[in-house]
């Protein structure tokens, strides 16, 4: 599914200091049952975000309203566990175009480049000096600029540079996904079929 | 130039190389479940595309399928609607479609090395990170997510670039006890759940060489919880062993061709890996999860280790042990639980429910357990009365339910309450992984066992 071009992205964040989140945090289980891509965003974080009765469980930081913000601030680690593509849907739907973090899962940061997510991996000590910065004033913007590369702090001046190989690069410059590569090597890939043993 | 093992099956699976960019990768087999997949079909038909090659795809019905009385109408309709979306889907794109009440239905992972869908050598997908399950016969096989699932549907390919390579080798004997299922929880206790993040591993030494094929598999499903994209191990006699005659492996000269193949798919002596790790055999013991990550584990017998000496930051592990209702530096031993899940496509399989059975036979479930015994397949629930475990089961007060996905990750109705504890064979101790609030032990059959007749966490060895 084509998405929306990503170019450069200034935008306050929120936080969420946990290492490890797995993708059954980000979406759980239960709520994989729909044959659309609708919604998901509802969803998000459900657990930590709902008390059982459905009622907002205050200390959640995506129920306080002093963070806001089109980038997702994660611990180490976002995103393990399994391959639901459900856990990006869920994060674009809620608004987010962006994921920091100084680590990430595998799957997770595909499904979110296949799906016009950017996931943006920077180094442990500058992923805590914008905690700090956030917590200190949740107005705290960032700067992403995808063309250059580049995560910048305005508030510090501080900045990183972030790898993304060039090809999902230009996809997300352009709004294209893989589909619409593959489709256009149709007779390479029917010789190759020919090839296979089984 | 010397070639390993995941070289030699990941090169000649390239259609082409994208300079700065990821491989056009050959699929060989692809399977489909009813969760990951839907979207993709919306996808094809949003874009007017067709199924390039539906004789590659495989649909299973497991991730929500009930496991009592699956002759009746799935009651949750969410779940029904699932299920039949995936059966029109296959039938109007021509994909073999094994459902509820077919013979051949079970665990996606479970089912596709029983039919020899899973062949040495072949590369296997499928929207679920467990695919990992089907590298015990040398294949490379991972989990993708479902834009992937459309790419594979409609070109055969996706687009990935190449992981590392990394070697994990365990020497030596196994002690009493200790079963494939602890050597996983082992390994990733000590590279932690993304010490093998960015890496396709290897699993090399004798003990992987003298482990059977279903042991093969647990250990390879486990990958993904160390983050590694999957794991793989150089087929073996063993291996041609049991894939000869299934229905989907080659016959006749199509099989002394692919023998001539499979006999190459080894490492290279002198293969070089980004990262080789080493451990030996006899360090592990029967191994436990006590937080909310699979690398929260540690030997039985042992303590809960203190926050300074997991990795992870002292506020996740706060977290997660009050999550648990643990404390730091308590033993695991004599802890009280309420259910055993013993199934999943880490331990769903025919060996597993012989373990389980060494330790029940004779004695009896613990009146404080809920006991869920659920085969992989049907063929695993066959075997298990032919080979009359389902006589020592009911004699100890254990019902056999049928196969799925179950309570490893509570899709069905199959549900740990909240706040309550399970011992489950499965592979993910998050929260709220087997019901909203559910607290979850991960363990090795022998040890689902032990905690099912004693109704506390027991060192498997003292029943044995």
């Amino acid at each position: 599914m084509a998405y929306d071009k990503f170019t450069t992205l200034t935008s306050t964040a929120v936080p969420l200091p946990i290492e490890n989140v797995d993708t059954d945090q980000i979406i759980p289980a239960r709520f994989l049952k729909a044959t659309t891509r609708d919604g998901f965003g509802d969803n998000l974080f459900r657990d930590w975000r709902y008390n059982g009765d459905d009622s907002p469980k205050q200390d959640f930081v995506l129920n306080n309203p002093i963070y806001s913000g089109k980038i997702l601030l994660g611990g180490k680690n976002f995103g393990s566990g399994s391959s639901r593509e459900h856990a990006a849907w869920a994060v674009y739907d809620y608004g987010f175009r962006c994921v920091v973090s100084s680590f990430f899962a595998d799957i997770f940061k595909n499904n979110c480049l296949n799906i016009g997510v950017l996931p943006v991996q920077i180094s442990p000590e500058f992923l805590n000096e914008i905690f700090e910065a956030v917590y200190e004033d949740p107005k705290t913007e960032l700067v992403i600029d995808l063309e250059a590369q580049t995560i910048t702090l305005p508030s510090s001046g501080t900045q990183e540079s972030f790898d993304i190989n060039g090809y999902k690069k230009g996809n997300m410059l352009n709004g294209f996904d893989d589909i619409d590569y593959l489709q256009s090597m149709k007779g390479e890939i029917e010789t190759f079929t020919e090839s296979r043993p089984f | 130039m010397s070639k390993s093992l995941f070289d030699k099956v990941w090169d000649s699976h390239v259609v082409r190389k994208i300079e700065d960019g990821p491989d056009v990768f050959y699929i060989d087999r692809h399977l489909i479940h009813e969760v990951t997949s839907p979207v993709a079909f919306v996808g094809l038909k949003s874009r007017g595309l067709s199924v390039l090659y539906p004789e590659r795809t495989f649909a299973v019905a497991d991730h929500n399928t009930p496991t009592i009385n699956q002759h009746l109408p799935v009651q949750d309709p969410l779940s029904a609607n699932q299920l039949k979306t995936l059966e029109n889907n296959a039938n109007e794109y021509g994909i073999s479609h094994w459902g509820l009440g077919h013979e051949n239905n079970g665990i996606v992972h479970v089912v596709g090395p029983e039919n020899g869908i899973t062949l040495p050598g072949a590369t296997i997908v499928c929207g679920d990170s467990h695919t990992s399950t089907h590298g015990a016969f040398g294949a490379i096989a991972f989990g993708i997510g479902t834009s992937e699932v459309e790419m594979v549907l409609t070109t055969q390919c996706i687009m990935q670039p190449k992981p590392k390579k990394m070697r994990i080798n365990i020497n030596g004997t196994l002690n009493k006890g200790v079963t494939p299922k602890d050597v996983g929880l082992y390994i990733i206790s000590q590279l932690t759940t993304s010490g093998a993040t960015g890496y396709f591993v290897e699993y090399a030494g004798d003990v992987f060489e003298n482990m059977s094929m279903e042991g093969r598999m647990t250990v390879c499903n486990l990958s993904i919880e160390m983050g590694a994209r999957g794991g793989m191990i150089a087929p073996d006699e063993k291996t041609f062993e049991y894939i000869k005659g299934r229905a989907m492996t080659p016959k006749g000269a199509d099989w002394d061709t692919a023998m001539e193949y499979w006999k190459t798919l080894k490492s290279d002596e002198d293969a070089t890996f980004d990262k080789e790790v080493t451990y030996n055999a006899g360090d592990i013991e029967p191994m436990i999860t006590y937080g909310t990550n699979p690398g929260m584990g540690m030997g039985i017998s042992k303590n809960i280790p203190s926050a300074e000496s997991v990795e992870g930051g002292k506020a996740t592990y706060d977290k997660s042990l009050a999550y648990m209702g643990y404390s730091e530096s308590e033993q695991m031993i004599g802890k009280k639980i309420d259910y055993v899940f013993i199934g999943s496509c880490t331990n769903g399989r025919i060996e597993d429910f012989r373990a389980f059975a060494s330790i029940v036979k004779g004695r009896q479930k613990a009146d404080n357990v809920t006991a869920w015994l659920v085969p992989g397949s049907h063929v695993v629930e066959a075997k298990i009365k032919e080979e009359g475990l389902l006589d020592i089961f009911e004699e100890a007060g254990f019902v056999l339910r049928e196969p799925g996905c179950s309570a490893c990750l509570a899709m069905n109705d199959d549900k740990v309450p909240a706040g309550k504890y399970a011992v489950s064979t499965s592979n993910r101790n998050f929260e709220g992984r087997q019901g909203p609030g559910s607290r979850t032990l991960l363990a090795s059959p022998l040890v689902a066992a032990a905690a099912a007749v004693t109704g506390v966490v027991t060192d498997p060895r003292e029943l044995l």
